[in-house]
């Protein structure tokens, strides 16, 4: 058996492994006869030949091997360049989906190569620390940094596109990295004493790097973990770290012995506290003489109620009804739905564009109405990143009904509007009657405060319906049911 | 006073805020001008004793606050020592400290003074000289004060990656025995506003109604509160973190172990809640947001609205719900792995990857470096079959070693 040395010019340099690999593949040399070497590494003991020529037929790999490989060559594995071989042959001889046999020792191993390339990359980014130099001709930035992998010239972009106009370089044992304002330069590597040994600013930062650090929690192995000791010796606020793990316990315990003998006398409370109203509000009272002062004591009232239900402080406030007073028309929908509850306005959610569209189609003006919902709060569960409604129980419109009937009475309409099963119950429950929305719409029907209630559906109803076509047609006779009670409040 | 000791004070006095993050912002960088970048993932530049990640220069503007809220260390009653920077103090700071590469950015808290507006207008100040006057490109989170005037708020979230509101406590009673000067509504009322103007810039954006749509916030809003210092106990804190996610978007809840603090009050309970307690929270946290848990789930591995300190949530649900398990690894469902203890998002992503060619075994498990002791009760695999999932003795099989090595593994989280 032959082994062939194939000769890559550097240690990084996929590029060229790609084509070498293609020529290997093309001349069905399969992975254990070849001997990868960089340029300028100890040659072989191998006879020297030489690679195959590029293969002129390329031919396709997975991305999902590209990616990874791309990455895992910057490794300082010597072995690196035989693995990805390996793989490469693998896929090119009928395992073309090796990569997504994610417990393959191979896939494994190139997937961990890859990651501790990342995970040098992030600590590069995180860990090079720069000290400026002034000189002649402006200041300059140089840092010296020990990465544990190939990694100087894929990462250098990442200091450009975040230090472009500043001229700073990158110094490591292997290479050195030097950006003046303008482009990206390479060099050999250098020495640590190549870097000044300080910065004027280090103070400061150690300073700070004390500071922030909270003695009560002590967690030196988390801190380990993220930022190992090898890298301790270029971080200039590592210095800080034995005095700061020294004198916490102490630290710790002083705290503990200063606790405050007394505690202070009550302050005053720097911020207006809303005033609590204690009227009991379950009879409807005497009609306001000025409904306008009357709508603003009831929304005042409201934020104040010390009974509130439940539910109601999980919303992020009441939704009080909008519009003026003695409009013709008064809408009244269920309760607030999720973005009446952010808004702090009726009918301004998916169900609120849709009677929007509604009115608009009916002629009705939405400024000229009065919209308000039965139940105030928002009532819902949460689940993951929505709040979901929840329809409020007979306990909740119950609870509610007086406030509505109070607004109802303020605004005195000349129509009130139930939208849907629960306004219709909170408005028309003297009835003695548990009305069924559906054979019921389109009739009026006299509400607790005496008003005539002309009874709909709620239009989110509408966004429930399964289908285009019944969407459709229900919004049709939603449309027709507005135009009806337009008609009567203006008859 | 000298700068050295004024950041030695107002670093001091920003510790308690656990947020680090400064990931999950728009792209930028300063190739055409100006300093720095953001590149998606967030960057821990060091790490304290603590454990805790700087990634920020985080900072109070001033120490000095009207309000008295007994859990902070800078309350108007305390006696610890106060100072205060000049906005140019701490914009020097923020680009001296970026140049050497030891931040991403600022997070810029402040001590109430005067008045909401004026602290404000104050904070907003430092981000509106570093992005204008600096053309700073890094990251800048601004705490937000709840009262404080719309303009104002327009300017941080044009300026500001991240607004937050801390919720503090997460029930009424709480913040009013604890924080008497802050107002639950007034702080949901203020997250509401934050959301409608981060959803608002974010639809600009996607319908793209303006050739350059009002920036607000790209990082989104976040908030903490404090664990430990009143009597809520987790359920409450779960179901106020639920709701806070729900209904503000917010990208994270922080969860902070009251600390003591030199000058405590005597309103604070004599001893810290375990750092244990904290961490489980957050575990916790992660289980509701990615692994379809739910918060009655949850809380039934725990007794009493609380978690269990000596298990982590997902074992501890895990061992009240043995009915569930075992589960089959070569055909179970991706939802029914997620439940498995012991298997994270990205080893069930490869499992099911990897059925699909071989029939998964033990040692495939092992080579993922999967802990077997914990996954292999609850796992079937082709060459493995759990014995007494139904006997008493599987708690104790799972107890991790020590309490002390269950406390002391690393808590860092992978932050958004």
């Amino acid at each position: 058996m032959r082994c062939l040395a194939v000769t890559l010019p550097g240690p990084a340099d996929f590029l060229a492994w790609r084509q070498a690999a293609r020529g290997l593949v093309a001349a069905d040399i399969p992975p254990e006869q070849a001997e990868w070497v960089v340029a300028g590494d100890m040659p072989g003991l191998l006879a020297e030949a030489p690679a195959p020529p590029p293969s002129a037929a390329p031919f396709s790999v997975p991305r999902a091997f590209l990616d990874q490989a791309e990455i895992a060559i910057r490794h300082s594995d010597p072995e690196r360049f035989a693995l990805l071989y390996g793989l490469l042959w693998r896929i090119t001889r009928g395992e073309r989906h090796v990569m997504q046999a994610a417990t393959d020792p191979a896939v494994i191993r190139l997937g961990a190569l890859a990651k501790a390339v990342r995970r040098d990359a992030h600590k590069m980014h995180a860990f090079v620390r720069f000290r400026e130099v002034q000189a002649e001709d402006g200041a300059r930035h140089i840092a010296w940094f020990e990465p544990d992998h190939h990694i100087e010239e894929a990462e250098a972009g990442f200091f450009v596109r975040r230090f472009a106009s500043l001229r700073w370089s990158i110094v490591t044992p292997r290479r050195s990295v030097a950006w003046d304002g303008a482009a990206l330069s390479f060099g050999p590597g250098g020495r640590r004493a190549d870097v000044p040994p300080d910065d004027a600013t280090e103070p400061l930062w150690r300073t700070y790097y004390g500071a922030i650090f909270n003695p009560a929690r002590l967690k030196p192995g988390a801190m380990r973990a993220e930022m190992p000791r090898k890298y301790w010796r270029n971080l200039p606020e590592a210095a800080e770290i034995p005095r700061l793990l020294a004198e916490a316990p102490g630290r710790v315990a002083a705290m503990a012995a200063l606790l405050a003998p007394n505690p202070r006398p009550q302050r005053q409370v720097h911020l207006s506290a809303p005033a609590r109203v204690a009227p009991d509000m379950r009879t409807p009272i005497e009609p306001p003489t000025d409904p306008a002062m009357a709508l603003a004591a009831l929304r005042e009232e409201l934020l104040a109620r010390p009974d509130l239900p439940a539910f109601s402080a999980r919303a992020t406030q009441p939704v009080f009804g909008e519009g003026p007073v003695g409009a013709a028309l008064m809408f009244v929908g269920e309760q607030p739905g999720d973005e009446e509850d952010i808004a702090g306005r009726p009918f301004v959610g998916p169900a609120g564009r849709l009677l929007d569209r509604a009115l608009a189609q009916a002629g009705v003006a939405r400024s000229e109405a009065y919209l308000t919902n039965a139940v105030k709060h928002f009532k819902f569960t949460a689940t993951g990143k929505r709040r979901l409604h929840q329809s409020p129980d007979a306990g909740d419109i119950t609870y509610y009904r007086p406030f509505l009937a109070r607004e109802v009475t303020a605004v005195a309409p000349r129509l009130v509007v139930a939208l849907g099963a629960t306004a219709l119950a909170a408005l028309a429950a003297l009835t003695g009657r548990k009305l069924p929305v559906l054979k019921t719409r389109g009739q009026v029907v006299t509400g607790l405060t005496r008003h005539p209630v002309f009874a709909t559906i709620h239009p989110s109803y509408l966004l429930r319906l399964p289908d285009e076509g019944a969407q459709q047609a229900g919004f049709v006779d939603f449309v027709a049911d507005l135009r009806a009670a337009a008609a009567q409040a203006a008859a | 006073m000298e700068l050295l000791r004024k950041l030695e004070i107002l670093a001091d006095a920003a510790k308690y805020d656990a947020s680090c993050a400064s990931s999950g912002t728009s792209r930028r960088n300063s190739l055409k001008g100006g300093l720095g970048s953001t590149e998606g993932s967030g960057i821990c530049h060091a790490y304290a004793p603590d454990g805790r990640c700087i990634s920020l220069l985080k900072l109070l503007l001033t120490n000095a606050c009207v309000f008295d809220c007994a859990y902070c260390i800078n309350r108007a009653s305390s006696n610890t020592p106060r100072a205060r920077f000049t906005v140019q103090e701490v914009v020097d700071l923020t680009l001296s400290f970026y140049r050497r590469n030891t931040i991403e950015g600022l997070f810029l808290s402040s001590g109430i003074i005067r008045s909401p507006d004026y602290t404000m207008e104050q904070l907003v100040r430092v981000a509106r000289s570093l992005r204008l006057d600096h053309g700073f490109r890094g990251y800048i989170h601004l705490k937000t004060i709840p009262d404080a005037a719309p303009e104002l708020l327009a300017e941080a979230g044009l300026h500001a990656d991240r607004l937050s509101i801390n919720m503090e406590l997460p029930t009424v009673a709480g913040l009013e025995s604890l924080a008497p000067e802050k107002n639950f509504s007034r702080i949901r009322h203020a997250m509401a506003g934050l959301r409608t103007r981060i959803e608002g810039a974010q639809d600009e954006l996607k319908t793209a109604r303006r050739a350059s749509p009002q920036k607000f916030a790209p990082a989104g809003q976040s908030t903490q509160m404090i664990v430990g210092a009143d009597g809520a106990d987790d359920g409450a804190i779960l179901g106020m973190a639920g709701d806070l996610y729900a209904g503000y978007r917010m990208r994270r809840v922080y969860y902070s172990a009251y600390s003591p603090i030199p000058d405590a009050s005597r309103l604070l309970p004599p001893a810290a809640p375990p750092l244990l307690r904290e961490h489980r929270l957050y575990q916790a946290d992660w289980l509701l947001r990615f692994y379809g848990f739910s918060q009655a789930e949850i809380l039934a591995g725990g007794q009493g609205g609380m978690l269990d300190l000596e298990f982590d949530p997902k074992t501890a649900w895990a061992l009240q719900s043995r009915q569930d398990f075992p589960v089959d690894a070569n055909t179970a469902p991706r939802e029914a792995l997620l439940r498995v203890p012991g298997l994270g998002a990205k080893t069930v992503e490869r499992l099911i990857s990897a059925r699909r060619h071989s029939r998964l075994r033990v040692a495939d498990l092992a080579r993922l470096r999967v802990s077997l002791g914990k996954v292999l009760p609850f796992l079937v695999l082709a060459d493995h079959v759990p014995r007494g999932l139904d006997s008493g003795g599987l708690r104790d099989r799972l107890r991790p070693a020590t309490a002390f090595a269950a406390a002391a593994r690393p808590v860092q989280m992978a932050l958004f």
